[in-house]
């Protein structure tokens, strides 16, 4: 499985990424949309996690930008704001599959990907 | 006393166990000054008018009676000179028509006294002729007087000086009440005679017997030292004296006041008369005469009474109805604006609170995976497999950051709910939430929640900030109500109404019966001084009525106090039924 983390903490995506690394799943991050979209010419994901609020751009906005990309990848986003309300809003914009608050559990967050990623191949199937 | 109670208004005894700004709304003293410049601008002039009307009237009803006796007496006085008059004319047309010697015949003197009595009617009771030396020398009438000496008398000298003279009344020989006319007659060589007659007091008092006077009183003659000359019905009989002062001499009629024996006050009406030496005088007693006032007067007051009390009532009822309005307007306006502030302050608080929370989850998260990173790590390495202390304080570190993730969310979702519409709510869990809050007071304070909710309470529709927001406030009310270590029991059950029914039940120290009207009033706060706006239960209140429930309390001082919350459950358990 591979993953794509962004969020504008770079302390936060760079100790992500390793800790996933080490449960085998491969981690890549960027922490301006702009280096996460370049990525995307080179790189082919599974899972993007994307923090909600960033600078510049935010999460729902980049996910409509990354979809065009790359529209068979999953999306779960991460906030520190609680606001679910507007979330849901967004989200139901965005059509974003998962939603998980700040600080998560790594295992929790494994688990939603692997559910996202299964789900994911089970449509396709 | 007890009519005060009765009129007493409502907001009377307010102002004192009340909020900082009461002052701001003192009604009573506007009741007060309503009360105070209505009654006197319309009592005043009615007092006014009818204490003229009063005396005007009073004055009106002497002088009538005054003028009306003065006639009395006036017409009396005629009737009684004209008596004398025509009498002593009749004896001088007597003197001058006969000879002295003619008169001295005892049969023409009988017959003139028959003529007399034919034409002058009662009253002549005697006849008797007297020489110059005062000897009579003629008599007829039913006494036996001839040949008595009359010189040394005092009436003989005066006609014998003034040529006539009215005696008063006196008993004389014959010991009966009568008086004397005696007219000088004869030629003007000193040789005098003098016709006498002795006339009966009957005609006088004939007359005065038929004066309409009224019930009690009185007309009589008395001369001129006081004694009566006529009997009196209330002052003596006859030639007594009379029981009051003599008036003073005027030629004309006059009244004046007095009292009798028994003090009563007198109208006196009097009147010298030229033609003898009588007064007259008509006595009426002032009460009976002023009886018709009397009843004018009652009738007077009574309506200065009835108008005075209606217009009071009028009065009383409508300051209090329109102070009461005032009253209402003031507190409904000022809660609004206190909720309206309070509305505005939570929506602050939820913002504050939101902001905070995400920036104190951003750096947690931070946390969360540099220290997941170095469990990891330490798992992979065999060196630090084993070092349970190392593993241990990663642990901790990784337990504390999920205990402030937990804060965090539990801020962020009550600050999400100051904001909320109506949802599908479970109080149960809207309780739970709030006492997330304030739990760790209470546990500072050692003050035991018993919480009781059950397992299965059906979700319904309501505002979820709002319900959150009354539970806050009732159970710090209640917090601020019980002594460290007491006890708050908060219950949850349907009352097959379609309501929810929350209690709150303390055992604080409770609210005196006399607070427990006012409790929801704004203002009303038993804490001035420490704090307390009086605002919190008025709010709550409000709150209540917006979810469109009820808020009930009971309380016995010293014990404690028991809110009940009435919610009304709409769409219940919708989910449920999808």
């Amino acid at each position: 499985m591979r993953v794509l983390l962004v969020d504008d903490e770079k302390e936060l995506v760079d100790a992500l990424a390793e800790r996933l690394s080490l449960r085998g799943i491969h981690a890549d991050w960027a922490t301006t949309c702009k280096d996460a979209l370049n990525k995307l010419d080179t790189q082919k994901y599974d899972v993007a996690l994307l923090d909600v609020k960033m600078p510049k751009l935010s999460g729902i906005e980049l996910k409509k930008e990354m979809e065009k990309k790359a529209p068979d990848m999953k999306f779960i986003f991460l906030t520190g704001h609680g606001s679910e309300a507007d979330f849901r809003a967004g989200s139901a914009e965005a059509g974003a599959e998962y939603y998980l608050v700040k600080p998560v559990g790594i295992d929790t967050l494994v688990a939603k990907m692997r559910e996202v990623v299964r789900e994911g191949g089970g449509r396709r199937a | 006393m007890g009519l005060w109670k009765s009129i007493k208004p409502s907001f009377w005894d307010q102002g004192e166990a009340s909020g900082n700004r009461r002052h701001l709304f003192n009604y009573r003293r506007i009741w007060k000054l309503a009360v105070i410049l209505t009654g006197g601008v319309s009592l005043f002039p009615l007092i006014l008018i009818t204490v003229v009307n009063y005396t005007a009237m009073q004055h009106a009803f002497e002088s009538e009676f005054q003028l009306r006796t003065a006639r009395i007496v006036s017409n009396t006085r005629r009737a009684i000179s004209f008596f004398l008059t025509e009498r002593k004319s009749a004896m001088d047309f007597i003197v001058h028509d006969n000879s002295l010697s003619s008169l001295k015949d005892p049969d023409r003197l009988a017959r003139i006294l028959e003529n007399l009595g034919r034409s002058f009617g009662g009253g002549f009771v005697d006849l008797g002729v007297i020489d110059s030396s005062g000897q009579q020398v003629n008599y007829v009438g039913p006494y036996r007087l001839e040949g008595k000496d009359y010189s040394g008398q005092e009436w003989f000298g005066q006609v014998a000086e003034y040529g006539v003279h009215v005696s008063d009344v006196f008993l004389g020989y014959r010991n009966v009440p009568h008086m004397v006319v005696a007219v000088k007659g004869g030629g003007e060589g000193g040789s005098f005679y003098v016709l006498r007659a002795a006339l009966s007091i009957q005609p006088f008092e004939g007359l005065l017997s038929n004066l309409e006077l009224g019930g009690e009183g009185d007309a009589f003659l008395i001369n001129r030292e006081g004694i009566l000359q006529t009997s009196s019905r209330h002052y003596g009989d006859v030639l007594g004296e009379i029981p009051l002062p003599l008036p003073e001499y005027t030629p004309k009629t006059k009244l004046m006041e007095g009292r009798n024996a028994v003090g009563e006050e007198l109208f006196i009406g009097y009147r010298y008369i030229e033609e003898g030496p009588f007064v007259l005088m008509v006595i009426k007693k002032k009460d009976e005469l002023m009886k018709p006032w009397a009843r004018v007067r009652v009738e007077l007051i009574v309506f200065l009474v009835v108008s005075a009390s209606i217009i009071m009532a009028v009065i009383l009822g409508m300051s209090t109805y329109m102070v009461r309005k005032i009253q209402i307007a003031d507190e409904k306006r000022v809660s609004t604006l206190h909720q309206v502030e309070y509305a505005n302050k939570m929506a602050s608080i939820g913002r504050l609170a939101a902001s905070v929370a995400h920036e104190i989850n951003n750096p947690l998260a931070v946390i969360n995976e540099k220290a997941g990173l170095i469990q990891d790590l330490f798992k992979l390495k065999e060196a630090y497999e084993k070092d349970e202390r190392l593993l241990g304080l990663v642990d901790s570190v990784l337990a504390c950051v999920e205990r402030a993730g937990t804060i965090t969310k539990r801020l962020l979702n009550f600050a999400r709910n100051l904001e909320a519409d109506v949802e599908e709510v479970q109080v149960g869990d809207v309780i739970k939430e709030v006492l997330g809050f304030i739990g760790k007071e209470a546990e500072l304070r050692d003050i035991k929640i018993h919480l009781d909710v059950p397992e299965n309470f059906p979700p319904f529709e309501c505002d979820r900030g709002k319900l959150q927001q009354i539970f806050l406030n009732i159970i710090n009310n209640a917090l601020g109500a019980v002594q460290d270590g007491g006890n708050l029991d908060i219950g949850l059950e349907r009352d097959g109404k379609g309501f929810a029914v929350v209690t709150f039940e303390d055992d604080g120290c409770g609210i005196p019966k006399h607070d427990l009207t006012r409790i929801f009033e704004p203002f009303f706060s038993t804490k001035t001084g420490q704090g307390g706006t009086g605002l919190g239960l008025c709010i709550t209140c409000g709150l209540v009525q917006e979810v469109e429930g009820t808020i009930k309390v009971e309380s016995e001082e010293g014990k404690g106090t028991r809110f009940t919350v009435y919610i009304p459950m709409r769409n219940v358990g919708k989910e449920e039924r999808v």
